[in-house]
């Protein structure tokens, strides 16, 4: 591979690093702005100010803030996420079943919704403004529009209270069989499916179309190849880039963004988790989320970065 | 016909008939259902519970930040599953008696100053050390000491001393206090090996069931210990699991799907839809649990006893509990007691809505303009329509308030107990002493009307040191009037509790102390089969 390729590379990633360090300072800074403290949410109803005092001194929350966010940043270098302020529990070891699930869930919605969503698009462009374009973007216009508790709550009416073939609420635990854990998956990842595929639908479409006015598109047409031959072999390729990125970018939401299915489904994932400690004012873990979930939204966008590097001649071949 | 009554409601109770045919074939028969279904309720106990199966509840109040350690426990998942695992030194019966438990009897000096706990034999701790006087003393020492995070230290750091001795633990206190052995039933107090001071967290004590798995806001699960010591009280299911379920529409799902038997939290607006599923019964039961709109008695303009009358009377309650707990609930009286304590003044007369004379008072008090009340929807479930109920009550009274809707998150840390008006909720207490000393003693920390009173204060000493039952119910109505006439509560509805259950569960008894039978459900009912 070229060298400047490898720079560009190593530039974005770099980059990446640095906005990781600005978000963590965000991050930071937001949770101190917020309202009440962590003792003050530990000790909640029932708090005296005596106990009040001494949580405080235990917690070390006495410190300014400057010197709490460089004792933090000091522990996340050397691989020490802290342990919670408010159940004393280890973070890296919480955090760890929590993103596995996170993960699971989410690869799993991506395996049914990015084919999905590819295949759709590429009929709806053989079908263009046919009776099937206009069907697959209606109902996936549709279940997008439709905000996801609405079709989480669907769902649930249907598949796990009237039906009974799912069960409502996923609960999974560490030595779940397998098949049961698919089984309590199934009712989220479809939400989540609804609710990611038409964005990427829509996107793989509208590439591939912007492709197909191209000259070349006619040529081949003129030479006679079936059309969806075409958009597989000639159109499909060219309109990669802007595809991945769309589909990184939903990647990303399926990580970061599904509190709200979370807690529909009852998923014991990092939304859960994350929303459980902002509540509680407990920043080291607010934080080591919040540095997880950048981390994993910069990291699919340089990915969509460097595909699209490595998608296009013009990028690759620099003159 | 009442042969065949029986002979039907015994074969509902050895699970050959459903219950909804027994009820069916019981109105055939000319029997009203709440005849056929006490009849049904006397059989199933008799034929006495099934062992086994897996009995999971699904509720709301976990949190990932929940910790094992029973001084921290706040909300109801920790609560719940603490009462499968611990064990208490005394309980609240349903009835409102004290049930003995690790403690066999106690016994006081006649100045209710010096307690005697005498220690029950043969209670096994889930690691196989027997319960020894010496952990309960240190369990509540534990408690009472002023660095614990204790959520019971406000009553315990009232003891003075506690000494261990042979079978009996002693406690002399610093006042004295008629109420102890109520006090002794907070349930934060759970019997923990050395009362937890080496590992506060371990999780093990010696209740009915063993802590097989504990993920915080996830679920936690019990099997049933071998060696409890009332097995044919307790323990009925070989396991148990708590599910956590936060959100109301899920929690209702997971019942109807079958996921769980039991789930508490109902919404009252949803109560009617939910008792048409067949297989489900509702379980609602009168509490302590008040939601108040709460005023500083010492800051302007609410340091107007007329301004506060007037206030009061504007409040129309029959409406607020119609509209907000559609039914379910009773009406309060601006006092913060009701039947569920001991000795609870039943003959205080029922103050009404009244515009004219609100508006009588509000003249008098002087004040002009609008008022400035606080409100969330985590005050109490329905806080805001009820403050906006308010508002246009008052307004029939001439009186304007203004709403002010506050952010959930930090509406307890910076708005109650901060602000001079706004709407919140109390659990309420199991003794009316404990009650007014939490919140309307002058020194007490959450005294969230800043109702300061001498006079009350002295009450309140006086009835927890008087023995005699009669003189105390006399001082406790007292107390009830002082509030109710110049205290800065306006309490406009008692909640009740709405817990409910799937098919095949039995013993369930209503428990008018906390939701799900005081935290037992799982722990006393069994699965029919």
């Amino acid at each position: 591979m070229s060298s400047p390729i490898v720079k560009l590379i190593a530039q974005r990633i770099a980059l990446g690093v640095l906005l990781l360090l600005a978000v963590s300072v965000l991050i930071f800074v937001g949770t101190q702005i917020l309202p009440g403290d962590v003792a003050q949410s530990i000790l909640g109803q029932s708090a005296t100010p005596q106990a009040l005092a001494n949580l405080r001194e235990e917690l070390g929350l006495n410190d300014p803030a400057y010197v709490r966010y460089f004792r933090w940043l000091g522990g996340v270098l050397t691989g020490d996420l802290g342990t919670a302020l408010s159940s004393g529990q280890d973070i890296a070891t919480s955090i760890g079943g929590r993103l596995w699930n996170t993960l699971f869930l989410a690869f799993w919605a991506a395996i049914v919704s990015v084919p999905l969503a590819v295949i759709l698009g590429l009929l709806a462009v053989r079908y263009r403004n046919g009776f099937v374009d206009k069907l697959i973007s209606g109902l996936a216009l549709a279940s997008t529009s439709l905000p996801e508790f609405f079709i989480g709550y669907l769902l649930v009416f249907f598949f796990a209270v009237k039906w009974q073939i799912f069960p409502g609420i996923s609960t999974v635990y560490d030595g779940m069989p397998f098949l049961d854990r698919m089984q309590a998956i199934a009712l989220p990842a479809a939400a989540l499916t609804l609710v990611v595929l038409a964005h990427m639908m829509r996107m793989t479409r509208a590439a591939i179309l912007n492709v197909m006015q191209s000259p070349y598109i006619e040529t081949a047409e003129l030479k006679g190849l079936r059309p969806f031959d075409i958009i597989r072999k000639h159109a499909f390729p060219n309109a990669i880039a802007p595809i991945v990125n769309v589909v990184m970018l939903n990647l990303a939401f399926l990580i970061v963004g599904v509190v709200v299915v979370e807690v529909i489904f009852v998923y014991p994932g990092m939304g859960q988790y994350l929303v459980d400690h902002v509540s509680k004012r407990d920043v080291p873990v607010v934080q080591a989320v919040g540095l997880i979930f950048a981390a994993v939204y910069i990291g699919l966008n340089i990915i969509a970065d460097i595909a699209a590097i490595l998608a296009n001649p013009r990028l690759r071949h620099p003159k | 016909m009442s042969d065949e009554l029986n002979y039907l409601s015994r074969r509902v109770a050895l699970g050959k008939l459903s219950r909804r045919d027994f009820l069916g074939r019981a109105s055939a028969l000319g029997v009203s259902a709440a005849f056929a279904n006490t009849l049904l309720t006397g059989a199933v106990r008799a034929a006495g519970p099934v062992r086994g199966g897996t009995l999971k509840a699904g509720l709301v109040g976990g949190e990932s930040t929940n910790s094992l350690d029973p001084a921290l426990f706040m909300t109801q998942v920790p609560f719940s599953f603490g009462k499968m695992w611990g064990e208490m030194i005394v309980e609240l019966s349903p009835e409102g008696a004290l049930e003995y438990r690790i403690a066999e009897e106690i016994g006081s000096s006649p100045d209710a100053k010096t307690w005697t706990l005498k220690i029950r034999d043969g209670i096994e701790f889930h690691n196989g050390k027997t319960v020894t006087a010496e952990d309960v003393a240190a369990t509540l020492e534990r408690h009472s000491d002023e660095k614990s995070k204790s959520g019971a230290l406000g009553y315990m750091k009232g003891i003075e001393s506690i000494k261990a001795s042979g079978k009996e633990v002693i406690l002399t206190l610093k006042e004295p206090n008629a109420d102890l052995p109520y006090l002794l039933s907070d349930y934060h107090i759970i019997v923990q090996p050395n009362g937890g001071k080496d590992a506060p967290d371990a999780g093990i004590s010696a209740g009915p069931y063993k802590i097989a798995v504990n993920e915080p806001g996830v679920r936690h699960g019990g099997e049933r210990f071998a060696n409890y010591w009332q097995p044919d009280k307790m323990g009925f299911a070989d396991q148990v699991e708590i599910i956590v379920i936060n959100d109301a529409t899920a929690r209702t799902a997971a019942l109807q799907g079958g996921q769980v038997h039991v789930i508490n939290r109902v919404e009252p607006k949803i109560v009617d839809l939910i008792k048409r599923v067949p297989g489900v019964t509702i379980r609602n039961h009168a509490g302590p649990g008040h939601y108040v709109f709460i005023m500083h008695c010492n800051t302007a303009p609410f340091d107007n006893n007329d301004l506060r009358t007037a206030l009061k009377l504007a409040i129309d309650r029959e409406e607020m509990l119609d509209k907000i707990l559609r039914g379910y609930g009773s009406i309060g009286n601006d006092f913060p007691i009701n039947a569920s304590y001991p000795l609870f003044p039943d003959d205080i007369e029922q103050r009404t809505y009244d515009p004219d004379k609100a508006k009588f008072h509000y003249q008098k008090s002087g004040h002009d303009g609008p008022i400035l009340l606080r409100t969330s929807d985590v005050a109490f479930p329905g806080a805001v329509d009820a403050s906006q109920l308010f508002q246009q009550q008052a307004a029939k009274a001439g009186i304007t308030l203004e709403i002010k809707r506050e952010p959930g998150d930090g509406y307890w840390s910076e708005v109650w107990n901060k602000q001079p008006f706004c709407a919140s909720y109390w659990g309420g207490r199991s003794t009316q002493d404990q009650m007014y000393s939490t919140a309307y003693i002058s020194t007490a920390d959450w005294n969230d009307t800043r109702f300061m009173r001498p006079d009350f204060d002295k009450l309140v000493l006086a009835a927890r040191a008087e023995l005699d039952e009669n003189k105390r119910k006399q001082m406790y109505r007292d107390m009830a009037m002082l509030v109710r006439d110049e205290g800065g509560l306006i309490l406009p509805f008692f909640n009740q509790f709405i817990d409910a259950t799937g098919p095949n569960v039995e013993g369930w008894i209503d428990d008018p102390h906390q939701e799900v039978m005081n935290g037992y459900a799982l722990a006393k009912c069994w699965l029919s089969a």
